[in-house]
């Protein structure tokens, strides 16, 4: 008994430290940005008081609500449109024939474990000479081309799950096959729906490498990570409170979301990864 | 079942009809841009004047140039601190929490989960702060005497490279526990138990009952890691950009300086190839190994 109360202690203990870890920086910032400027830094004291300032000179130099927008915009045309075109080719594929099925998701296995690394090069060279460069469109396109494979795997994983009957049933009373998707299988899959455009969502808010390099020259084209990473890199030396009052100023949407919705995105990327 | 015969004759219109949208936006941003990497890597072309066909010469000049060596020599740390440190943390965690199966894990979960969610640079910011001359590490070491060990962690030619792996050490550590702990979950307790009958101790209990049931958490992870690890763009251009001097440098770095900077594109391309074929490679391997010991 002694023993597996101290193993039980020891559980906690490791699960409370690994905790503690995962949340130091983040706290670490927070405290930071509410320090005034003439307050001395260190990492562990508290600071005087909330000094809202840093907020506000972060707001107001860093463009974040032109960055905000642009992220915005970004992201929801990348989740509508790969949650729509996922779901018909994943419906799609159900219909089609076992070797042709496992021929298309060998093809879309590539993109899912390629980097955008491989890509990047031909894909400025590519909006350069469609004169989409520095555009809205130049983020949209290729992050809907990049999260198709999963959104597909996702949903061809959830379409295996619903029972052949419910769908024979649907024939049999005449409804057609776009009738069944639209009135049987899309409710049915819409918690499944749901949580793959909620981690769409989150790739493409967090995506960096991509507008480093397509939209170099628009701050209005400018999504949230580029903006804080060249609002901190202008700075980096010189008042670390307000590149600190920047960051969590980008993080915070993300971690509301994250409050309200967290059990449906750890679920959600736990499963999904090992569903394969 | 009598249906796939019947469309056997004649194409499913509609199944294709609705696949195909999805294709050619993939064959267009995924597919094409790939291989016109690959085209781009045989040539010599800085972008806007007419190119110089190279054949695979650029594919020599990168592999014997010693700055390549180290960066990806410095990958190999990374993948030190982005796989194998994490996976060791998870699977010792998880054995010690299998023992007991503690409460309250769905609170746990979403604090150790919270790298996954937030930006790159985000973290980056948080980092750099911890590093700081006058940030938490240095005035902890202060505080308990031991001034002369302070320094600029990102900027000091010994630290900066182990300094950056712990920040991917802890970007990833979370997910390796909650993944192996959720698959432990699914290994039959009874597995445990009779491994404690028959007086395994806890390293043998690992080897013979964990390891065993959490083959696919294993793969997944692995693959996850070793891809993150391997490309490590964002925090290293958001830190120390390859510095000082070039003891962090990383081959994605060298892809956007050779490419979008010193517009060396064919230079750039062979690097993105090569990283390519990489990670594509050990995501395969990864994968093979899986699913050999998964049917013997």
């Amino acid at each position: 008994m002694t023993h597996y109360v101290s193993g039980k202690a020891a559980a906690y203990g490791f699960l409370i430290l690994g905790s503690l870890i995962a949340l130091y920086p983040v706290t670490s910032v927070l405290l930071l940005s509410f320090k005034a400027p003439d307050e001395k830094l260190s990492g562990f004291s508290l600071p005087r008081g909330i000094h809202w300032d840093n907020y506000l000179q972060a707001w107001t130099r860093g463009g974040f609500l032109q960055a905000l927008t642009a992220s915005v915009i970004v992201a929801a045309c990348v989740v509508t449109v790969t949650v729509i075109l996922a779901v018909s080719a994943a419906y799609g594929l159900s219909q089609l024939r076992r070797p042709i099925v496992l021929a298309i998701l060998g093809i879309l296995l590539i993109g899912l474990v390629m980097p955008y690394e491989a890509t990047i090069i031909s894909l400025y060279d590519m909006m350069r000479s469609l004169g989409l460069l520095n555009s809205l469109t130049a983020l949209i396109l290729p992050q809907i081309a990049m999260s198709l494979p999963f959104g597909i795997f996702w949903m061809t994983a959830f379409f295996a799950t619903v029972p052949p009957a419910l769908r024979e049933a649907a024939y049999t009373d005449g409804a057609t096959r776009l009738q069944t998707l639209r009135f049987i299988l899309i409710p049915l899959a819409f918690p499944a729906i749901a949580t793959l455009g909620i981690l769409l969502f989150l790739f493409t808010w967090n995506e960096f490498l991509l507008p480093l390099v397509l939209v170099p020259d628009n701050k209005s084209a400018q999504t949230v990570p580029l903006v804080l990473s060249f609002f901190s890199g202008n700075r980096r030396n010189s008042e670390p409170p307000v590149t600190a009052a920047a960051a969590v100023l980008v993080a915070l949407p993300i971690l509301v979301m994250y409050v309200v919705l967290q059990r449906r995105m750890i679920q959600g990327i736990v499963s999904g990864a090992t569903k394969e | 079942m009598a249906s796939p015969a019947v469309r056997f004759q004649r194409p499913d219109v509609l199944a294709w009809t609705l696949v195909i949208p999805a294709m050619i936006i993939f064959a267009l941003f995924v597919l094409y841009p790939l291989t016109r990497t690959v085209w781009l890597s045989l040539w010599e072309w800085d972008g806007l004047t007419p190119a110089t066909w190279a054949g695979l010469g650029n594919y020599p000049n990168v592999l014997t140039d010693p700055k390549m060596h180290s960066a990806f020599a410095h990958s190999l740390v990374f993948l030190f601190f982005y796989t194998v440190i994490p996976i060791t943390i998870g699977i010792t965690i998880t054995a010690v929490i299998m023992r007991t199966n503690p409460r309250g894990q769905m609170t746990f979960r979403a604090i150790l989960f919270l790298p996954q969610i937030l930006s790159t640079v985000v973290i980056a910011v948080a980092w750099r702060w911890i590093y700081a001359p006058d940030g938490p590490i240095n005035s902890l070491l202060s505080a308990i005497g031991f001034d002369q060990l302070t320094r600029a962690w990102l900027g000091d030619f010994d630290t900066a490279l182990p300094s950056l792996g712990i920040i991917g050490t802890w970007i990833v550590y979370g997910f390796c526990m909650i993944l192996f702990i959720a698959g432990a979950q699914k290994i039959p307790r009874e597995l445990f138990e009779a491994a404690r009958i028959d007086g395994a101790g806890a390293l043998a209990e690992i080897r013979h009952v964990l390891l065993p049931g959490l083959r696919r958490e294993m793969t997944v992870v692995l693959i996850f890691t070793i891809t993150l690890g391997l490309r490590n763009f964002d925090i290293v251009w958001n830190t120390t950009q390859g510095g000082p001097g070039t003891t962090t440098t990383v081959p994605s770095l060298y892809i956007y300086q050779e490419t979008f900077l010193y517009r060396n594109v064919g230079v750039g391309a062979t690097i993105s190839v090569l990283l390519t074929i990489i990670i594509l490679a050990t995501t395969g391997i990864t994968m093979a190994v899986r699913n050999r010991r998964g049917a013997s």
